[in-house]
């Protein structure tokens, strides 16, 4: 294909080579665990069990990562997560009906988006004053509605999907049947389970690997912000306003009206990780999602984003999230209980992979200026 | 009735704080012309294209495309109505591919066709003869090559309107050939081109009509042919031209080499091949040579601007280490940067601020300049250099180019040179700053300062310096003094027509 | 004289409008809420010392950390255009390490305390210049390269002091948080005047200040100009980290404990707060330390404010970001440029009125 070969000539862009190396060092982070540890990490499991856990912050990731390659940043999507949990438990244990808990927390989401993307875009109020106050208040909210902590009550629900697909045509229900009946436990303890990357339990037992509905979710993300970003009008116009706002401007981008949707869109996303939270845990309390919003940040420059704007990839960020998790999963194995081992080894990964992406960066910059030279 | 125009601009003004920099202001462009638009730095020729283009609001006047008002709030308003501007600062983002800056920000498709996109690039770069691939990243381009697809951008854009503000300052002579080239196809398909910049000889080889504005007002409008350059130039100034001809020839001077200033072997950088270079006191000599042929590269290498690699430096005869600019500044040196913006001006800071910075440098870190001191020094320079500003501490930031770059100058002389190298200090800036700045270096050298002048105009460098060292592909290829400092001699010695005995 | 005054109200001000006017209002504000509020009282407290007591000097008081850790902010802002998100995790190593030598030595003397400070002081400039390295020689983001030391640096802080919180119960520890015998003045604000002076000798005896904003605003030109950008960046990280070994001193003074959990908590963004309500550009270049002190004291004004008016201490952070909002969008540059335009209007239409006919 001639095509191809066009595409050959060109050198790797900064967010291909950031990202390649997140994966090769995910990857091998991951191999290396496999070899010293065994055990947990031979099984497909122990991935899915990263992925149920930290849905909500892949998804929160995905949206810091679109406001970062426009070049703001967003520290309020860990308390507007949390804010989300707190109030949709409330309102479920209050008889609320499913559908419009789902509604709520995409509502408060787009809520914090819209304004805070207003205050930023329109009015022009640096992004981290306006997002630390979106933070403290959504904090502060989540506190004023939180008497104690809530624990959603599914006492005499039933999981519909056992009915759904239950072979007896006593309870069998149809589909239709299915939604119309939604309750919480069934999106708690949904799982989707899948036999042949399951494992064998000493005991003989046969543990298929399961994978929870706020995985998909978090998948799906990954995947619209993936194309999003790379084959949308609006995606591009991330990384033009982030590569060169006045720039942008020039080649006729809505610079204001871009970078408010970066941070609508941002908000969203972490309405929806919210919800996913609640699914997995089925609780909400007011320390939820505590120190996501720097975890999301260290997930996306982990996966090769940079707060400078412009670059990134959300496939990265991907990465970034699991490689943060292995690392955590590794110290725990390694038998490094106390807690604060986690932090510093997470805080010593960091500082390596943020070395690394200025050497490569630095040496990038050197082999360039040369090429241009000659 | 009139021939047909295009573009009609009447009674624009334009305020800033405290400054009116447009009052009534007119303009027309027809179809199908090259029309330059000159003035002094200052007289108001980039705010009156801003307001075309959008990026300010006129605060009253009128508009006309084709004959209808409109009103443009945006550079997208500019765009829809068909005028489309190429700067001389590179207005792309670097970090999106050759084809999306050409095409994103226009297209009507929400979802990207990025196959067909690039073909689309390909094509038309390959119609203007420009030398990248659709599929390039941009940052990855040469300057020149980032400007031209910046034109292939608007040329694409269907404009009926094309501005071309300072596009050449950028590039060689080929390119600029390559340039006018595709200025005059499209005039041919009847776009009105609006041409600014400084360079008078480009004016007249593709201008039709020329306009004239300073300080904010209107001169008045030309027939190129009809305006001799040295009008231009006095409508531009305002005032007659006798001071351009009192310059007289230099005065060949010699130099013993008991008065060598400084003396450099084998200096190299991480930009700069290696050379070798003395100059005497009292000396103004000059490097010249193409855009990229190394010449800001070999100053900066004597100033240790960038990270310099070998060579050895005798200055007065002792043999000096200069890594650092603080190193050359400690030993004499000053150095003036070839980009104002990037590498001279603290924009926020106030005039006095930036007067004294290289002096508080070079008095170190714990001996500050009071306060008191420091007012008087500006005051002393805001004088003699003439310097426009509201007061001395008004943000550089808000004069205009040839002030500022005044007030860098100030700051230099304020350390008392031995040595000054100024990299291009008449880019940019307009006629008469020029001049005063042509017969400072000139009265410097009399007292005694070593001046290194450089500037892409040969005829500046060749009614100031006494010695011309002469650069092609990052090499000294030549020395010129007395006779042979004529423009005709610095031609063939640039473009390598014979061998000299460099 | 006209002029002068005219001047001033045109912007003399400058960035201090926002900051002044926002303690102004809160006063008048809490003036007709309680008029008591701003009552000053001479109390004995519990060591029999008189002290000043009252809301004011609580607030005073309490925002003493938060206007030290805020000048230091506003030098890092200024040279690396980005905030150190690290200070209360750093706060926390050098609380910990002031307790730790306190300690060692059996019996406290002011000679140990002196000693402890000096510690404390030294890890945190230690730990100030690694970030300051990774910002200046690596040239990462100060948020991220921040980012580092507040993932993990309170988890240093708990290995320091072996995960435990140890007391100090010391007369001399206790009038560092509280009161010196005989002076009605709480300590802590005495500290902060003292600060405040030093910052002010150094920037009149040394270039600091100049040579800062060079760095923020044109580092390419401040370069070339032989500054040594890099030098000077490491240097008000270093210098942060002084502040924040004082600020941390304080908190732990106060409590006469280190938790390493909580001392000076979340204390990085009302930092960062303070130095923008403050009027300085986050993006780095032209500082004034004096808006950042105003602005932590705005800050603290706010909070006291709202416990007096009995919100919940765990309340209090929604009703602050509302406040804050307000204060950016007053402070915000298209709302002043709005203002500025609508004032315009009504001068000119006002001096157009004669004029009229001539038109």
């Amino acid at each position: 294909m001639k095509d191809k070969k066009t595409f050959r000539r060109e050198p790797l862009t900064d967010t291909q080579l950031l990202m390649m190396i997140a994966i090769c060092i995910f990857v091998s982070m991951y191999l290396s665990a496999m070899l010293l540890f065994g055990g947990g990490f031979l099984r497909a499991q122990q991935i899915f069990d990263m992925l149920n856990d930290n849905a909500p912050l892949i998804i929160v990731s995905c949206g810091l990562t679109i406001v970062m390659i426009g070049g703001g940043i967003d520290i309020s999507v860990g308390a507007v997560t949390s804010l989300v949990v707190m109030a949709c438990a409330i309102f479920l244990n209050n008889g609320g009906n499913i559908y419009l808990s789902m509604l709520i927390a995409l509502g408060i989401g787009l809520a914090f988006g819209l304004v805070q993307g207003y205050l930023i875009s329109y009015l022009e109020i640096q992004p981290f004053i306006v997002t630390l106050a979106g933070m403290f208040f959504a904090r502060g909210m989540t506190t004023i509605l939180s008497v104690n902590p809530q624990k959603v009550d599914t006492v005499g629900t039933e999981n519909l999907v056992n009915l759904l697909t239950s072979k007896d045509p006593a309870v069998k229900i149809t589909f239709w049947q299915f939604l119309r009946d939604m309750n919480f436990k069934t999106l708690l303890e949904g799982k989707i389970k899948i036999d042949w990357l399951g494992y064998t339990a000493p005991n003989g037992n046969r543990i298929s690997a399961s994978m929870e509905w706020g995985v998909v979710i978090a998948l799906l993300c990954v995947v619209v912000v993936f194309l999003l970003l790379k084959y949308h009008k609006l995606g591009r116009g991330f990384y033009a306003i982030g590569g060169n706002q006045t720039s942008a401007l020039m080649l006729g981008i809505n610079v204001k009206r871009t970078r408010f949707l970066s941070y609508v869109i941002c908000g969203l996303l972490s309405g929806i990780a919210g919800y996913v939270f609640l699914m997995h845990t089925g609780a909400g309390n007011a320390t939820n999602a505590a120190g996501m919003e720097m975890n999301a940040i260290a997930a996306s420059i982990i996966g090769g984003t940079l707060l400078t704007g412009g670059v990134g990839n959300v496939a990265g960020t991907f990465f970034g999230v699991l490689t943060l998790t292995t690392i955590k999963k590794i110290v725990v194995t390694s038998g490094l209980k106390d807690p604060w081992w986690q932090s510093i080894t997470t805080g010593g990964m960091l500082c390596f992979f943020i070395i690394l992406q200025s050497i490569v960066l630095y040496i990038r910059g050197k082999l360039r200026a040369k090429q241009k030279k000659g | 009735m009139q021939e047909h125009s295009l573009l009609e601009m009447r009674h624009i003004n334009k305020l800033f704080p405290g400054v009116k920099a447009l009052s009534n202001v007119d303009f027309t462009l027809r179809a199908g012309e090259i029309h330059a638009l000159m003035g002094e730095n200052g007289a108001g020729k980039s705010t009156l294209i801003k307001v075309l283009t959008g990026v300010y609001q006129d605060d009253g006047g009128e508009i006309r495309v084709d004959g209808k008002t409109i009103s443009i709030r945006s550079p997208q308003d500019a765009q829809n109505n068909g005028i489309s501007t190429v700067y001389q600062e590179i207005t792309l983002c670097p970090n999106l591919t050759v084809a999306e800056n050409m095409f994103i920000g226009r297209e009507k498709d929400v979802l990207v066709h990025k196959k067909r996109r690039e073909k689309r690039a390909d094509e038309l770069l390959n119609e203007l003869g420009i030398p990248a691939r659709g599929t390039q990243m941009l940052g990855n381009c040469s300057l020149a090559v980032q400007q031209m697809v910046a034109i292939a951008r608007a040329v694409d854009l269907n404009c009926k309107v094309l501005i071309l503000d300072e596009p050449t300052s950028s590039l060689d002579d080929k390119e600029v050939n390559v340039l006018f080239g595709l200025m005059r196809d499209l005039k041919a398909r009847g776009v009105g081109i609006i041409f600014v910049t400084h360079f008078l000889e480009q004016v007249y080889e593709v201008c039709d009509r020329i306009t004239v504005l300073r300080n904010g007002e209107l001169v008045g409008e030309y027939l190129t042919e009809e305006l001799p350059q040295v009008q231009l130039v006095a409508k531009m100034i305002g005032k007659d031209l006798d001071e351009l001809s009192s310059f007289g020839e230099v005065q060949e001077k010699y130099f013993s080499d008991d008065d060598i200033f400084y003396q450099a072997t084998k200096l190299s950088s991480s930009a700069a091949l290696p050379f070798n270079f003395a100059i005497h006191k009292g000396e103004v000599n000059g490097f010249t040579g193409l855009l990229g042929s190394g010449r800001s590269e070999s100053v900066r290498a004597i100033f240790g601007a960038d990270k310099v690699n070998s060579g050895t430096v005798y200055i007065n005869g002792k043999n000096v280490k200069i890594k650092k600019p603080i190193h050359a500044m400690k030993n004499g040196i000053g150095y003036l940067a070839e980009d104002r913006k990037r590498d001279g001006i603290i924009a926020d800071l106030s005039v006095r601020e930036n007067i004294i910075l290289a002096l508080q440098v070079m008095k170190g870190f714990f001996k500050p300049i009071s306060r008191n001191e420091a007012e008087s020094f500006a005051d002393e320079y805001i004088k003699a250099l003439n310097i426009k500003t509201a007061s001395r501490e008004t943000p550089i930031g808000s004069l205009s180019g040839g002030n500022q770059q005044k007030v860098i100058l100030a700051r230099w002389l304020l350390t008392h040179p031995d040595y000054l190298i100024l990299d291009e200090p008449t880019r940019g800036i307009d006629v008469g700053t020029k001049l005063e700045i042509q017969k400072l270096v000139l009265k410097l050298a009399e007292d005694g300062v070593a001046v290194t002048f450089i500037s892409s105009e040969i005829e500046e460098m060749l009614r100031t310096c006494s010695r011309l060292i002469v650069m092609r592909d990052r090499h000294i290829v030549g020395e010129l003094t007395g006779s042979d400092l004529n423009q005709a001699q610095v031609m063939k010695t640039i473009a390598g027509g014979e061998t000299d005995e460099g | 004289m006209k002029d002068k005054l005219k001047n001033i109200f045109k912007g003399g001000l400058g960035q201090l409008t926002i900051p002044i006017i926002a303690i102004l209002v809160l006063i008048i504000f809490n003036l007709f809420r309680d008029p008591s509020f701003f009552r000053i009282t001479v109390e004995l407290n519990n060591d029999g010392n008189r002290v000043l007591a009252g809301n004011l000097i609580s607030i005073i008081n309490a925002a003493s950390e938060l206007a030290i850790l805020a000048m230091g902010m506003t030098l890092v802002t200024a040279a690396s255009g980005g905030q150190d998100i690290s200070v209360g995790a750093m706060a926390a190593i050098a609380g910990s390490a002031f307790v730790k030598i306190l300690k060692y030595g059996g019996n406290i003397n002011g000679f140990v305390v002196f000693a402890a400070f000096l510690v404390a002081v030294i890890v945190a400039m230690i730990f100030g210049a690694f970030n300051g390295t990774l910002v200046s020689v690596f040239k990462i983001q100060p948020m991220i390269a921040t980012l580092i030391l507040f993932t993990c640096g309170r988890s240093i802080a708990y290995w320091i002091n072996g995960g435990a919180t140890p007391t100090v119960d010391s007369g001399i520890v206790k009038a560092i948080g509280g009161f010196i015998p005989g002076c009605p003045i709480p300590t802590p604000v005495i500290i902060v005047i003292a600060v405040a002076i030093i910052f002010k000798l150094v920037f009149h005896f040394t270039s600091l200040e100049l040579f800062t904003q060079s760095v923020g605003i044109n580092g390419s030109a401040a370069r070339l100009n032989g500054i040594n950008a890099t030098w000077i960046k490491l240097l008000s990280f270093i210098i942060l980290g002084a502040c924040v070994a004082v600020a941390g001193t304080i908190g732990v003074s106060r409590l006469g404990l280190i938790n390493h959990e909580t001392l000076l908590l979340d204390v990085e963004m009302d930092a960062i707060l303070a130095v923008a309500i403050g009027g300085n550009s986050l993006g780095g270049g032209k500082f004034k330390l004096a808006g950042s002190i105003l602005g932590a004291y705005v800050i603290h004004i706010l909070t006291i404010t709202l416990y007096a008016m009995k919100v919940p201490s765990t309340d209090v952070k929604a009703y602050k970001a509302i406040v804050i909002i307000i204060l950016v969008v007053i402070g915000s540059p298209v709302i002043k440029k709005w203002f500025a335009k609508t004032v315009a209007r009504i001068r000119n239409k006002k001096s157009q009125v004669p004029v009229k006919g001539a038109q």
